[in-house]
């Protein structure tokens, strides 16, 4: 492929294209940067440089509803990553590494699911389903109902990577009279590490922004952050939501990085 | 499978809410949105130890519709108008107050005592009343305002530049003093000409916003917009050149009412929040926060003065004033139709 | 995408075949319990009465689809007529998502292609610059497209700045403005797949055609677009699936003047209508919808395979 002549390749215009695409993407984020740093509470004048909307976030009237919805959304995107990562790796081994049978694409569509399914029709299903076994909303059910719809994010690195590796490191191992489990924990799982890297921060991150179903499952006064942030820009964007609203946008960057680098190390094959 | 999954799920919660739930003396208030200083709820939590958690929603519907879906029960304070303080009592919503729960009862005006929602105040206190209008943007239009006209009939230079609330029993019942019908009408005709009125009318809304009403103003995305007066003031204080009007044809008023819901968690937690908010120094700093009025007594004393005398405090003698009414099921049924029809 | 993960079964083998079962069971149970049960319950609530302000009665009622389908007057005394509200808000759903995943069709592929070919070692940093915007929380970037489309935003400033426009462009509370704010919400959907795409093609056969003296657009349009229209569908679908059921865009970009699907369904459940057994049915019309376009994109997909192959 690469003795191709460039000249082929090529077309003209698709890398002004290209370049008008990234303007679109990022102006928005690049204004909210800029002005999450404006020292007047106006949004539309620009008084100077000010950490003050910073500050405001962590000490402000707000703040206190802030840090609790950080806390739920933190916490409930490490519990429902954990767990729909544990149970999409145990799923991927299933379907990659157990043979044909009869229910591998119905359980391929069941995994495949929360993916097909317009997100407000899980929401408003969630809440029905919630409603009609009398199960009060709360924090909890943020949490199963994040655990189920991070499932397929979660399966599809992991399934992914499976693929990619070759049968015969655990075969060996078993030749040498290791057990199927010890051949699953001490050869195929840290051969996978990378896959389920992924799928965790997929997972982390698909829940961490979550808004729709959120908002239909989440009970008095549980917010996640997308909730909380909601509750505010509704009534227009506020200097201080764009403080949060940049520092969610750094860490996210951070989280993509690590996972850049760490499908980058993918190379081991 | 019902038993099996609550116990489960209890003994997750018991887990994984633990920490959280570390037996921290609450009150949880399910509220408009902008309508509490934070320095109140402080105050509140600086007095008794009792920290406030709030929710809130952006109309009286939303907030009926969350409780129906299954939120009751974990909030034990809401802030309904007078119209849905009566729907909810229907619904079986509400917690009766026995008399002498609320040491500050007699706080209450007279006037407000003794209300067709609630008579007796067996189920809610007063929180603030005021009235729903529009205001125009006089650096865009210096006409007559006057008149519901601006709304549905407005002036060339208002066209396309006008936000209504996003609430159908606000703008059904302003299009009905429009046409001097009355409210819930069972009449075909008049249920005919409200549609066509407000399906006439529509080209000229720019959007359809209940919780930007005021912020559209300040920014001058829209030169005109039904809004209420304290946030019209607002709107003033904010910098916009607004005038609240005070149509010839009526205007809507109403009373947010503090109700305690049924099956509230913190029932005594609540009954103290109650209090809390019928002590007039407390009612006037939330009054000079929202620009409202107040209903209670004992409050004028404490009220900024800029507030007494402000334009959208003081209506002119005569306007007629009109509470929004409870529709029976047929006719909700009409004007749940003319509002699909209006937002299709 | 779902046909085409599960055919590519072909590097499976069976080391695990027995406890296959056991490690499949979490996922079923959850996914079953938490998504497979909540849908087939809303299926049952969309035949149930509806309680008058929200809830439900437990009686078999079709009224949600009647409702949905026929149009009986203002005041439902009438001979029933075809209802045309709903198939509107239909109607005008799909033109949406429909006019944003061509839009994102216009900038996606060349930029999918451009970035497919660049030098190999450089393409997953361009990959990694489309998708940071897209972990940006979907409700901050709509807002801020609001914020920077305003009559006095900062697009109509910079644009009266340089003068090229004398008064704002009015763009915020249109039709326009939440095809925007769909094609910036999904755009990765559409670049991913089509990337992957034109990565897998065989170069070469753009070569031979060249050496048949074949025009550049030609070859692209004759050799190569075939050649990756799998990606390219794919990415159409996976922007135009999540675009109809939105409510975000339409609600805080369009002024919440036209209902889409998402925000009548929304209505039922959290705002006036309160009318549960119709909102589920809207729901399962939509979910329908969707699973027949998935359906059919799935065919073509496994036609489109075994004709390669």
């Amino acid at each position: 492929m690469a003795t191709v002549n460039n000249d082929i390749k090529t077309y003209k215009g698709f890398r002004a294209i290209t370049l008008l695409c990234l303007l679109v993407l990022y102006a928005p984020l690049v204004i909210v940067t800029i002005y999450s740093f404006n020292a007047s509470a106006s949004i539309t004048n620009w008084e100077g440089l000010s950490f003050r909307w910073y500050a405001d976030v962590f000490t402000g009237p707000e703040s206190d509803k802030f840090k609790v919805a950080a806390f739920n959304s933190f916490t409930i995107a490490i519990m429902a990553a954990t767990a729909s990562t544990t149970i999409a790796t145990l799923a991927a081994t299933a379907m990659v590494r157990g043979g044909k049978f009869k229910l591998r694409t119905v359980s391929f569509g069941l995994i495949s699911l929360p993916l097909m399914v317009p997100e407000i029709v899980t929401a408003v299903a969630t809440l029905i389903f919630f409603n009609s076994i009398g199960f009060t909303r709360g924090y909890l059910t943020i949490l199963v109902a994040h655990i189920a719809f991070c499932i397929p994010f979660a399966y599809l690195p992991i399934s992914a990577r499976m693929q990619g590796i070759e049968d015969s490191f655990e075969q060996a191992a078993m030749d040498l009279y290791a057990t199927k489990r010890q051949a699953f924990t001490k050869v195929l799982m840290p051969l996978m590490a990378p896959g389920i890297i992924s799928g965790f921060l997929l997972a982390f991150i698909v829940s961490l922004d979550d808004f729709i179903i959120t908002n239909f499952v989440k009970g008095a006064g549980v917010e996640t952050l997308p909730t909380a942030i909601f509750g505010s820009v509704k009534q227009g964007i506020k200097p201080n939501i764009m403080a949060i609203s940049t520092m969610l946008l750094s860490f996210s960057i951070v989280m993509v990085t690590i996972s850049y680098f760490v499908s980058k190390s993918d190379n081991t094959k | 499978m019902k038993t099996m999954l609550k116990t489960t799920a209890a003994a997750l919660a018991l887990t994984v809410g633990a920490t959280a739930a570390a037996a921290e003396e609450k009150v949880v208030l399910y509220h408009w949105f902008e309508y509490m200083p934070q320095e109140l709820l402080d105050k509140f939590t600086a007095e008794t130890g009792i920290k406030v958690t709030m929710d809130t929603f952006d109309s009286n519907e939303a907030m009926l519709a969350s409780l129906k879906a299954g939120a009751i029960g974990t909030y034990d304070l809401s802030v309904p108008g007078d119209y849905m303080v009566a729907i909810l009592k229907n619904q079986g919503m509400l917690d009766t107050i026995a008399d002498g729960e609320l040491k500050n009862k007699a706080n209450i005006s007279d006037q407000w005592l003794d209300v067709d929602f609630d008579p007796g105040r067996m189920h809610s206190i007063p929180y603030q009343w005021g009235s729903t209008s529009f205001s125009v943007n006089r650096d865009d239009y210096q006409g007559d305002i006057q008149s519901t006209d601006i709304l549905f009939n407005p002036p060339e230079e208002l066209k396309g530049r006008i936000n209504v609330l996003d609430s159908q029993a606000d703008v059904l019942a302003m299009a009905s003093l429009h046409l001097g019908i009355p409210q819930c009408t069972n009449d075909r005709e008049q249920l005919k000409a409200l549609n066509a009125l407000v399906q006439g009318a529509k080209e000229n809304w720019t959007s359809f916003n209940s919780d930007t009403a005021k912020e559209v103003l300040v920014s001058g995305d829209v030169s005109a917009g039904m809004i209420w007066n304290g946030f019209s003031a607002k709107a003033r204080a904010e910098g916009a050149n607004v005038e609240y009007a005070y149509p010839e044809q009526g205007m809507l008023v109403w009373m947010d009412n503090i109700v305690l819901l049924k099956d509230a968690p913190n029932r005594e937690n609540a009954l103290k929040f109650l209090d809390f908010m019928l002590e007039p120094e407390n009612v006037a700093a939330l009054t000079n926060w929202t620009q409202y009025s107040a209903g209670v007594d004992g409050v004028s004393d404490h009220l900024d003065e800029a507030l007494r005398t402000s334009p959208e405090n003081n209506p002119p003698a005569g306007v007629s004033t009109a509470f929004i009414q409870v529709c029976d099921e047929q006719t909700q049924a009409v004007y749940d139709t003319i509002w699909t029809n209006l937002k299709k | 995408m779902a046909a085409g993960a599960a055919s590519g079964g072909s590097a499976t083998t069976d080391t695990y075949k027995e406890a296959r079962n056991w490690l499949l069971l979490p996922s079923w149970a959850v996914l079953g319990i938490f998504v497979l049960a909540p849908v087939c319950m809303m299926l049952v609530y969309s035949f149930l009465t509806k309680e008058f302000r929200g809830g439900v009665i437990w009686e078999p009622s079709l009224a949600a689809y009647d409702q949905f389908f026929f149009d009986r007057g203002l005041f439902g005394d009438e001979p029933a007529k075809i209802e045309w509200t709903y198939i509107t808000i239909f109607w005008r759903s799909i033109w949406q998502a429909g006019a944003a995943t061509l839009l994102s069709l216009v900038i996606g592929f060349p930029t999918a292609y451009f970035i497919a070919t660049r030098p190999e070692r450089v393409r997953p940093f361009w990959v990694f610059l489309i998708t940071i915007p897209y972990w940006v929380n979907l409700l901050i970037r709509t807002v801020s497209m609001k914020f920077l489309l305003r009559d006095q935003g900062p697009l109509n400033d910079f644009l009266i700045g340089t003068g090229l426009i004398d008064s704002p462009i009015h763009i915020v509370n249109t039709n326009f403005a939440v095809q925007l704010g769909l094609f910036y919400s999904y755009l990765p959907f559409m670049v991913l797949p089509i990337y992957a795409a034109v990565e897998r093609y065989n170069f070469s056969l753009s070569e031979a055609a060249a050496d048949l003296y074949a025009p550049k657009w030609v070859t692209l349009r004759r050799i190569v677009l075939p050649a990756i229209k799998p990606g390219v569908i794919a990415g159409c679908i996976l922007v135009f699936v999540p675009s109809m059921g939105s409510f975000l865009a339409p609600d805080l970009l369009g002024g919440a003047k036209n209902f889409m699907i998402g925000s009548l369904i929304e209505e039922q459940f959290k705002g006036n209508a309160g009318n549960w057994p119709f909102g589920a049915a809207a729901s399962m019309i939509l979910l329908t919808m969707v699973l027949i376009i998935l359906l059919i994109f799935a065919r073509q997909q496994s036609k489109a395979e075994n004709g390669g192959s």
